[in-house]
């Protein structure tokens, strides 16, 4: 068994589960905003508004009969995702990835025709995968095109990156990359790859996975030393805008890299987990304690990103 | 982190915690409730046999009892005596057993027993209206022996205690002079203290003691003399003049009313038995709980179903403390937040093994059978309200199978709450597809041994008696869940979760 004193944890700044859902969760996330980020169209609606893209929406599926419309929109879609509004954990998600005549390709690459993705809207709407099984609202959206630089990294699936944003300024970001282990999700506990990204460049830190350091990637085999992320300072700029958004004082953004449309918001976590900073080598506090302390916040989205890229390197 | 606002959650907190100690505190001064399980309380039976013979007339009987004794309160009182009609009579002063009945003759019996509890803090009540002094009058030459005797006495003494004190000395044998010689005569020596003690102004009476051994029969009572000091009653020893009660002696009669009338009856006699005994502390408590009017904070006066029930509600708290606990601050992760504490009583009901593999057998087979109904695809409601029905009939088989194998604990699985059993499988079950069977088996474990740990506490036995009898205990364990909801230090397992980052130390 392997232990770690409190006093070198403290030391280390590490914000733990019991601190993270008093001193932050519950006192600086509204209750009554919860909804805009447990409901995937809700989250596109309002960030739309603040310029902050997400995947094309295609189609939303409210009503029994308005399935039938789906037949006719799909008919010249290549690639697609249908998503359940409310659905938790990536249930209920199926990716189209291309056409076989008649028959959708999903991304695990068996054929399925028509009439199973009907079903499986159906499902969406009476509640199969939301929670508490309210009834529920599907969503068609077009498919992510992961950019080639950062999709090598990962074991299927589309590697996605995390940005734990306090108070509007991004304070903590990693590369999430799906492996064998976890089922080509992203989900750290579940076995995917967490990388850890310097907030100041975006480049690479050290890399985790079941919370245990790695160097390489378990399946693809390659190095994670050197990713580097592009265009980050608009990524940080993209994640702080959600604040505004949502008035969401601690959340998780958890972003993607399209191949044709650049960064994208995939969606918004009200709970990000505590993984992201052993992915960082680093402890979340120092960072959260010197934006308790601003005197005078920044009002910008682009200022409070350039404000974290200088400062929270450092800490 | 502690902002000023969250000083009066503290307050709040410490006044929950302290209010519920020392209400529990003051239950066990003011009531006596023990704060362990079986302590036991001496009590003393004492009978008084009144034995006459009746005369074919109709009879009254009536003994002096025992109102308010000092260093003892009364328990029960019963009388036994067939025949008669019985009542306690209260009158100013006097409290006396009344017998009767329309023709008595030949030899009778009559018996008045009651319980004694000691008690050093019990108190006769002080007399409302000081008592007067009867004046006397003394023919010649007793005036002069009695007022030489006072005079002396009084120049000898500043206070009504110490002029009794000179006075009794004064009226010893060895000290004896010719003017007290002149004055005792036999029997009348504590009759003529009492007269003298009035003449002089300090009022006096006779009083009637008990001394108190254990398993003594035919005892007589010893006479006693008390004095009234201005604020309340004084006994003295009249032949050494010790002040005070002895613990051993129990105050049968004070006042000036005759011990033992009978109408109607010759040759009346009184004697007494005594018997020390023990009895639970517990009962005790409850038996007087109603008497001083503290009763309404107990249970101790509802019907006994009711109070079984309570037993049973009121061991809760200490589950939901165990879980909070094992959550917040050991970081245990289980399957459903109160699960294991549903668990833990249906434990404390069939007790701890066959529970548990009662609880084992159940949800297994629901697992099993749960994986057949995941794969129709169904709605959350009528997927929770099937597996409930087969919970049902999955106990209902146990039940059967386990008595017809002549197992009579496969009987226990009925008292597993069966909704909250299908509510496991399904959160297991579902765990399993998206987590895989090692979490499940994680979580699943972590809820046994919260579900244990909780039913060891509230099966001890002493955990029982404080939540039962000192209910507001449940302040205290209020109070300390609600400070360990504030509390944001590292959970254990999370210094082990955490323990790769050693190395950027």
């Amino acid at each position: 068994m392997d232990w770690i004193s409190p006093r070198v944890l403290n030391r280390l700044g590490m914000l733990n589960m019991n601190r993270r859902n008093v001193d932050y969760i519950a006192r600086y996330n509204e209750r009554s905003s919860y909804p805009l980020v447990d409901n995937k169209l809700k989250t596109k609606l309002v960030v739309a508004e603040y310029g902050v893209k997400t995947p094309r929406l295609l189609q939303v599926v409210r009503h029994q009969h308005e399935i039938s419309r789906f037949r006719e929109m799909a008919e010249e879609l290549a690639g697609f995702a249908i998503k359940p509004a409310k659905g938790s954990g990536g249930k209920g998600i199926t990716v189209i990835t291309g056409r076989d005549e008649d028959y959708f390709v999903k991304a695990s690459g068996a054929r399925v025709g028509a009439s199973v993705l009907e079903r499986h809207l159906t499902n969406i709407l009476a509640g199969l995968y939301s929670l508490a099984g309210t009834p529920d609202v599907a969503i068609v959206e077009n498919l992510v095109e992961s950019d080639p630089s950062l999709a090598r990294y990962s074991y299927q699936g589309v590697p996605d990156i995390r940005i734990v944003v306090f108070q509007g300024y991004p304070v903590m970001a990693m590369l999430r990359l799906a492996t064998k282990a976890s089922d080509g999700k992203a989900n750290l506990h579940q076995g995917a790859v967490g990388v850890g990204l310097d907030i100041g460049t975006g480049r690479s830190l050290n890399a985790v996975q079941f919370n245990r350091p790695i160097t390489l990637h378990p399946d693809t085999g390659l190095e994670l030393e050197n990713i580097n992320i592009d265009a980050w300072d608009e990524m940080l700029e993209m994640a702080s805008r959600c604040y505004e958004a949502t008035g969401l004082g601690y959340m998780g953004v958890d972003l993607v890299v399209d191949a044709n449309e650049g960064p994208l918001l995939l969606e918004l976590n009200a709970r990000p987990g505590l993984a992201i900073q052993m992915a960082n080598g680093r402890g979340l506090l120092p960072r959260l304690r010197a934006v308790e302390s601003l005197k005078r916040p920044h009002f910008t989205p682009g200022e409070r990103a350039n404000y974290a890229m200088e400062t929270f390197a450092r800490l | 982190m502690n902002s000023p606002s969250r000083l009066p959650f503290y307050i709040a907190v410490f006044l929950l915690i302290s209010a519920g100690i020392s209400l529990a505190v003051w239950r066990h001064i003011e009531l006596g409730i023990p704060w362990l399980t079986g302590e036991q309380r001496p009590v003393w039976m004492v009978e008084a046999r009144v034995d006459f013979n009746g005369t074919g007339e109709p009879v009254v009987a009536s003994l002096n009892v025992p109102e308010q004794p000092p260093g003892f309160r009364i328990l029960t009182e019963q009388a036994a005596s067939p025949g008669y009609g019985f009542s306690i009579i209260d009158k100013a002063g006097s409290r006396r057993a009344e017998w009767t009945k329309r023709e008595v003759a030949g030899p009778q019996t009559l018996y008045f027993k009651a319980q004694f509890i000691p008690d050093p803090d019990a108190e006769p009540s002080p007399p409302a209206q000081p008592p007067k002094t009867k004046r006397l009058f003394w023919e010649e030459p007793e005036a002069t022996a009695v007022r030489e005797i006072l005079s002396k006495a009084e120049a000898r003494s500043s206070t009504p205690e110490s002029m009794t004190r000179e006075l009794i000395k004064l009226m010893q044998p060895d000290t004896r002079i010719q003017n007290t010689t002149l004055l005792v005569s036999g029997e009348n020596y504590l009759q003529l203290l009492v007269d003298m003690l009035n003449h002089s102004g300090i009022p006096a009476r006779t009083a009637d003691g008990l001394k108190l051994e254990d398993a003594r029969r035919r005892q007589q009572l010893t006479p006693f003399l008390q004095i009234y000091n201005g604020e309340r009653w004084l006994t003295l020893n009249p032949k050494t003049a010790a002040q005070g009660v002895p613990e051993d002696l129990l105050l049968w009669r004070q006042g000036s009313e005759s011990l033992l009338d009978v109408v109607g009856g010759s040759n009346s006699e009184i004697s007494f038995s005594m018997l020390r005994q023990t009895i639970p502390a517990l009962q005790l408590a409850a038996m007087e709980a109603d008497d001083n009017g503290l009763g309404f904070l107990s249970f101790y006066e509802l019907p006994i179903e009711e109070q079984s029930m309570f037993r049973m509600l009121l061991l809760l708290p200490l589950g939901a403390l165990v879980v909070a606990f094992m959550r917040i601050v050991i970081g245990i992760r289980t399957s459903g937040t109160f699960m294991p504490v549903l668990i833990a009583v249906a434990f404390v009901q069939t007790t701890l093994v066959p529970g548990l593999i009662a609880f084992l057998s159940v949800v297994s087979i629901g697992l099993l059978m749960r994986g057949y109904l995941s794969s129709l695809n169904l709605l959350l409601v009528s997927r929770i309200s099937a597996l409930i029905i087969l919970v049902i009939f999955i106990t209902a088989g146990l039940s059967i199978f386990g008595y017809q194998m002549g197992f009579s604990t496969g009987m226990t699985v009925t008292f597993f709450p069966m909704v909250i059993i299908a509510w496991t499988i399904e959160r297991m079950s579902i765990l399993w597809e998206e987590e895989g069977g090692q979490e499940v088996l994680i979580q699943g474990s972590g809820s046994l041994f919260v579900a244990i740990c909780a039913y060891l506490l509230m099966s001890a036995p002493l955990a029982g008696h404080l939540t039962f009898n000192f209910p507001e205990l449940h302040f205290t364990i209020l109070g300390l869940i609600l400070l360990m909801g504030q509390y944001t230090g590292y959970k254990l397992s999370e210094l082990r979760r955490f323990s790769p980052m050693k190395v950027y130390d």
